[in-house]
């Protein structure tokens, strides 16, 4: 029996893989001997491999302990690469594992520097090098014979050897160092086989004879769609967004897109959709290849597709979001929106756009205080006339008119932040000493409304006048 | 003798209605029969009842009007949007949301839609009166021509879903919208004791309404509805204009 793994105390108490059990166990009795389980380490290692996706949505598993993460795009949701590094081994200790991480550009790089670099070590773009011409010829991943050679010709380094021409090396060592020392640079290409590879929703439809009418596109993108939704109903999705492909014989491709309100498989409706479209597309001599292809899907159940007809909540809403993607394949997404409440005393900031018809307020609509029911879509100078200071303004003179305030309600002055301040200490207080206010902030702005008899309704300083 | 006026006055009363379902304007269905609270102003439309599968025409001709113009509509959809969402279309969004709810609107309840184009906007009034689980399209626009509104009004006959266009500063045309209302501000109605500003109150005046009669109220808002707070003047001087 021979010590498989060991663990870090064991191994600082001398005792290494490789040893014979008997031996551990003489040099070190306290110590504790496990049986080893064929195919534990793969299990476990795939195990961490799921849980790791909270970090990023590529992972390659190498055997027997080593995970490959492609983290292009993620370490910023943690505040930068050092973060995100101490994180993922924070996390790893806290479920009881010794991990070391590196990060580097390529994957060769950053396989060298969990091995033979200090713990943690972010090599910096471009840095692989210098990084590596340290560390021993290990460190590129080698067979043994390459390694054995290697140590016989006295290359200790990396960095003895990485400059010479490769075809010296070549002839000395084959091309498997060649490949490695590339791989490590970033010269030659090395792919991570993630653990969950990314489903692409597209379907094709080649067509022997080019298509060059409506009725030709209208036919295949039927064709396409049905086929699409097929695929979507088996896996439980609906697609957001989709790509409607035309090869051109002549080389120029041909596309129009769709976005919808929520996921969508039903083919009548995407149809629809594209059908405002599909016009744009000009065949000129003809369309070979026709591709739909379904970038962004969600999940949609299966219920949802069967209420498609019947009578309902969920009915009402699903013809709505249909009229709302007619709608948004006419004039944009960007034209529809909803308002929801939030928790802000500035007008502007009172609510936030809403992305999804089905979203409910989480918080109530503020009713207190009389609203102007349109506002100006810039703020418009006014000068006001105050008796006293702090007092709720007299007149005030907008486009040239003096507009006397018969009734007023409240008064109440923000900061720009939208907090509550002191009447006496602010800006605004001294503006309105000196009789003017020139926009600041909201304070400058008009607001025709509903009512009054010959004048204007405002709301000034987040307050209501009536003027004559 | 009272036998036989009374079966001329049923064969007239069922003339009329049948009159009134040819000029689009079919007797409400019992689930559609909801009071918008506008009290005596209900006297003035057909069947006493405020036409709800049907487009209504609001003309504005400055900021002020326009205001109390969408405020006015606001408040007629509290009644309407009971039934579910409303679509709020135009080229100039200038709506503060968050000030529907003092017309006991969820202002969430609203979706917005801005258009470039007066003909994109036309469009989605369309297609949105074409959608039954909407409750009612508000629409915003400069300019509505003869045929456009025909094709609103065939969209409505078909869905029963109320559309209020609002026209802003031009001058009226011939359209085929059921009614016509000019909105203006008054100061607000209130004790002249209590300090602030009241609730909000309009100048209603009917222009124009199908096999109605048309007239002139002053009409305040408060939280509890619609309250007509001066009797009606009829209009008088009514260009002579067929109907329909």
């Amino acid at each position: 029996m021979i010590v498989h793994s060991a663990s870090i105390e064991a191994i600082n108490k001398d005792i290494h893989p490789g040893m014979v059990v008997a031996d551990a166990t003489a040099t070190l009795p306290a110590l504790k001997v496990y049986n080893y389980k064929e195919g534990v380490c793969e299990k476990l290692l795939a195990e961490l491999a799921d849980w790791a996706f909270r970090f990023t949505p590529v992972i390659a598993v190498e055997a027997p302990d080593r995970l490959l993460m492609d983290i292009s795009g993620c370490p910023h949701l943690w505040g930068g690469e050092e973060q995100y590094l101490a994180d993922v081994v924070a996390k790893l200790k806290q479920r009881g594992y010794h991990a070391n991480a590196a990060i580097a550009d390529t994957i060769g790089a950053a396989w060298a520097a969990v091995c033979y670099g200090r713990p943690g070590q972010i090599i910096p773009p471009g840095g692989q090098q210098t990084a590596l011409s340290s560390w021993p010829p290990a460190a590129l991943r080698l067979s043994p014979l390459i390694l054995d050679r290697m140590h016989r010709l006295g290359f200790y380094k990396i960095g003895s050897f990485i400059n010479m021409p490769g075809t010296v090396l070549r002839r000395r060592f084959g091309q498997q160092l060649l490949t490695r020392i590339g791989q490590a640079l970033g010269t030659m290409p090395e792919q991570l086989t993630s653990v969950l590879p990314a489903v692409i929703f597209q379907e094709r439809l080649p067509c022997l004879e080019p298509i060059r009418t409506r009725t030709g596109i209208d036919i295949a993108l039927k064709t396409l769609l049905e086929a699409l939704s097929k695929r979507l109903l088996k896996e439980s999705k609906g697609l957001r967004k989709a790509i409607f492909k035309g090869y051109r014989l002549d080389g120029n491709i041909q596309q129009i897109d769709i976005g919808t309100n929520r996921p969508v498989r039903n083919v009548a409706h995407l149809l629809q959709l594209f059908s405002q479209k599909i016009e744009t597309i000009r065949p000129a001599l003809g369309i070979e290849l026709f591709i739909l292809e379904a970038p962004v899907v969600e999940d949609l159940s299966a219920q949802q597709e069967s209420l498609w007809t019947a009578l309902g909540d969920s009915d009402a809403n699903t013809e709505l979001s249909n009229l709302l993607d007619r709608i948004a394949g006419k004039v944009g997404s960007a034209a529809i929106r909803r308002y929801l409440p939030a928790e802000h005393y500035w007008p502007e900031r009172s609510m936030k756009i809403s992305h999804s018809i089905s979203e409910k307020p989480d918080t109530l609509w503020r009713v207190d205080r009389p609203r102007p029911i349109c506002l100006l879509e810039q703020p418009e100078k006014i000068e006001v006339t105050v008796p006293v200071p702090d007092y709720p303004p007299m007149l005030f003179i907008y486009k040239g008119l003096i507009h006397k305030v018969k009734k007023q309600t409240g008064l109440n002055v923000l900061n720009a932040n939208g907090g509550w301040i002191s009447k006496r200490r602010s800006g605004i207080t001294t503006a309105l000493k000196t009789n003017r206010v020139r926009g600041i902030g909201y304070s400058g702005r008009v607001n025709m409304t509903k009512e009054t008899l010959n004048g204007i309704y405002m709301d000034f300083l987040h307050d209501s006048y009536e003027a004559v | 003798m009272g036998q036989a006026t009374e079966i001329q006055e049923n064969v007239v009363e069922r003339l009329r209605q049948e009159i009134l379902a040819m000029q689009g304007l079919r007797v409400p269905l019992e689930n559609e029969l909801r009071d918008t609270g506008l009290g005596i102003i209900n006297n003035a439309f057909p069947n006493q009842t405020f036409p709800v599968a049907a487009t209504h025409e609001f003309i504005s001709d400055n900021a002020q009007n326009g205001a109390a113009s969408s405020g006015f509509m606001a408040a007629l959809l509290r009644i309407l949007m009971c039934k579910g969402s409303c679509l709020w279309v135009s080229t100039r969004c200038r709506i503060f949301p968050p000030a529907l709810k003092a017309f006991g609107i969820s202002p969430d309840q609203m979706i917005f839609i801005d258009a470039r184009t007066s003909k994109d906007a036309l469009w989605i009034i369309e297609e949105g009166l074409k959608c039954q689980t909407l409750a009612a399209v508000v629409g915003e626009v400069q300019e509505l021509g003869f045929t456009e509104s025909r094709r609103l009004q065939l969209a409505v006959e078909t869905s029963r879903v109320t559309g209020l266009i609002h026209r802003y500063g031009s001058l009226p045309t011939n359209v085929t919208c059921v009614s016509r209302w000019r909105i203006t501000p008054v100061a607000s109605i209130g004790e002249p004791t209590i300090p602030g500003v009241g609730f909000p109150g309009w100048n209603v005046e009917l222009l124009k309404i199908r096999n109605g009669k048309p007239g002139r109220w002053q009409v305040a808002w408060n939280p509890d509805g619609f309250k007509v707070v001066q009797q009606p003047k009829v209009i008088e001087h009514l260009p002579a204009r067929k109907t329909g």
